[in-house]
């Protein structure tokens, strides 16, 4: 069996454009952009590649973070960006070509943002 | 097999298929199944077409378009609903995008089974349909030349 | 002094077994800018990893498409075992090399038919589609499915082929080689198709690369891009070599896939002759704990299934980036300043699978 090498590293949201453009510098194109929700965070994978041996810069964003835009460097990135805005619910600024929420028109808006896990207790407890 | 007077045109519209459906309604055009022989022929224009074949469930974008290909059509019209999604909504029936089959938006005559279906049952849905289409003619010339 | 106007193209449209909307901004005949709008197709079911058990999931990962099915399912059972460490037997994974070579088969032939039905060459997209009923036949007799095929599991395949009936495949190969050959020979010298797609939405190598393409978009430019090179399943024993043209333009892209048909061919033979006895699957014990990116060689291009797993029966997350959505951007940049009446051929260049592109 063949195992795909692939590393994966982590980076503030606030680093992702310096980073991006490093990466263009060196010739990598980019493979996806793909986000995973994981209850109370997401993670969104940007991946990288020059061969068959992948690099993925991780994200951890939350609700409601606003997330910069890579089509400045990256043109096709914008497929990408669109699907974060229509299915997680996450404002992406400064997209090239920005759909403005029709790229995806599902029947429930942003199917893929989490469900708010924790139930705020009013002050006092819950009482019941 | 029912008589056909008239060669009937079919148009075929992807509600929200894998594709698999798809591409066996196109085999059914081609030499090996060749439904050109029935004087059957693909049409892109609703307004030139008498069966309505779709394949796939129903989703939200697609119900408008599914809708509006249906309305354009001239009466007496037959729907077939090709596949299982068509007829229910198949393995992705619990998709958050999937309403269910194509009689959520339209009326459907006949429906095809298999995942995906094969080429014989499309064609052997299609004959059907013109059964039907032949009727519904038939009660059309009764009431002269209206619907009901 | 020229107006722009903007001409809806699709969803519904002749040329386009699946729907696929196009905003195309012309300046008299020619298209100045081109806007995709996608999503007819849509149906969300990565997320219905959160209902189904990880096994059965391979069923739903196989129905993404139905022309790259087996390569998805297969794709899918790469991730789930590089995750599981499952060790899966050389016998399945060349019979797995054999059924993706098949769907590439059929995908191509497929779609060099509907390109020539694009040109108008009818008598050329029958005969390619009658081609195709031919590796239809042996792949249905194997798995008992045309277009769906349902033979992978995690840890191997579902059905051995015995080893007669994979000399009689060979044979059958043999059989129509020479009319796959014409067929290749016809796209590469009639005058017709030269003078449809020679020069037409040319993309560069740089474009290419810079926008993303992958498959046969970004070798008909010139990249040297295919995973296949890397050796998943039994490529790395096949001695694969990807085909790449220089020119970039439609009859590139064009023949790129004619003539991977072929490739395909010759790479069955090779799997055929080294087949190795043994065992089809491995046990799967257990529930996948971690995450995994594969990829492979769909016959559009190159293909990731993302799995993130937590050790229970349904896995966290399964995310698929398929070739399509990928090759959309070079699209809309094939697409500016060429003339309306070629934009169904350009539009077809990318062999778009729209099912695929919106899951």
């Amino acid at each position: 069996m063949i195992v795909q090498k692939h590393t994966i590293i982590e980076i503030p949201v606030t680093e992702l454009l310096k980073k991006t453009e490093e990466y263009h510098a060196k010739g990598h194109r980019l493979v996806q952009i793909g986000c995973t929700p994981l209850g109370d965070r997401y993670e969104i994978n940007y991946t990288f590649t020059t061969s068959y041996d992948f690099e993925s810069l991780r994200l951890t964003v939350h609700d409601d973070d606003i997330i910069p835009s890579i089509s400045d460097t990256y043109w096709g990135a914008f497929i990408y960006e669109n699907e974060l805005h229509d299915l997680f619910g996450f404002t992406v600024t400064g997209m090239n070509v920005d759909f403005k929420g029709h790229l995806f028109e599902t029947s429930v808006p942003t199917p893929f943002k989490n469900m708010p896990s924790v139930t705020i207790v009013p002050k006092g407890g819950d009482k019941k | 097999m029912s008589y056909i007077t008239k060669s009937p045109w079919v148009i075929h519209y992807d509600g929200s298929s894998c594709n698999g459906c798809d591409i066996e309604v196109l085999a059914c055009l081609t030499p090996l199944y060749d439904l050109e022989r029935f004087g059957i022929v693909n049409t892109g224009n609703p307004k030139h077409a008498d069966v309505f074949l779709i394949t796939g469930g129903i989703n939200e974008q697609s119900r408008a378009v599914v809708k509006n290909t249906y309305d354009q059509m001239p009466d007496p019209k037959v729907v077939v609903a090709v596949g299982i999604c068509a007829a229910t909504g198949g393995v992705f029936r619990e998709c958050y995008n999937i309403m269910g089959g194509v009689n959520e938006v339209i009326p459907v005559d006949v429906y095809v089974p298999g995942c995906a279906a094969r080429p014989e049952s499309i064609i052997d849905g299609v004959v059907r349909a013109l059964g039907i289409l032949e009727e519904k003619r038939a009660k059309m010339a009764e009431n002269g030349g209206d619907k009901k | 002094m020229s107006n722009r106007i903007v001409v809806p193209f699709g969803p519904q449209h002749p040329v386009l077994p699946e729907p696929i909307h196009l905003d195309l901004v012309l300046e008299d005949e020619r298209v100045v800018e081109a806007i995709p709008t996608i999503g007819y197709i849509h149906r969300g079911l990565e997320k219905l990893v959160e209902k189904r058990d990880f096994k059965d999931y391979v069923l739903i990962a196989e129905r993404i498409c139905g022309i790259c099915s087996f390569t998805h399912s297969v794709t899918y059972c790469n991730a789930i075992e590089q995750i599981m460490g499952i060790e899966v037997p050389p016998r399945a994974q060349f019979i797995r090399t054999i059924w993706m070579e098949y769907s590439r088969m059929h995908s191509h032939l497929l779609w060099l038919g509907l390109t020539a039905d694009a040109m108008g060459f009818e008598n050329l997209f029958m005969n390619a589609w009658r081609l195709r009923e031919e590796i239809l036949d042996d792949m249905e007799a194997t798995t008992g499915g045309r277009v769906i095929q349902g033979s992978s599991k995690v840890g191997g395949i579902r059905l051995d082929i015995p080893d007669e009936k994979l000399g009689e495949m060979v044979d059958h190969l043999k059989a129509i080689r020479p009319r796959l050959e014409e067929s290749n020979r016809i796209f590469t010298h009639d005058q017709t198709v030269r003078h449809r797609m020679r020069g037409l939405g040319v993309l560069t190598k740089e474009e290419a690369w810079d926008l993303g393409a992958v498959g046969p978009v970004a070798r008909g430019s010139g990249c040297d891009m295919d995973v296949r090179s890397s050796g998943y399943s039994a490529y790395g024993e096949l001695g694969f070599k990807p085909i790449t043209l220089p020119h970039g333009d439609c009859l590139d892209r064009c023949l790129v896939r004619s003539q991977e048909v072929l490739a395909a061919v010759d790479l069955v033979e090779r799997a055929v002759a080294k087949m190795p006895d043994g065992p089809i699957e491995e046990k799967v014990k257990g529930n996948p704990d971690g995450e995994c990116f594969a990829f492979t060689e769909q016959p559009r291009g190159e293909c990731m299934h993302y799995v993130k797993a937590n050790g229970t029966k349904n896995l966290v997350r399964h995310r698929v980036r398929t070739p399509t959505l990928t090759n959309i951007p070079p699209l809309v940049k094939m697409l500016a300043g060429i003339e309306l009446a070629d934009v169904p051929v350009v539009v077809l260049t990318i062999d778009p699978c729209i099912g695929c592109a919106e899951r």
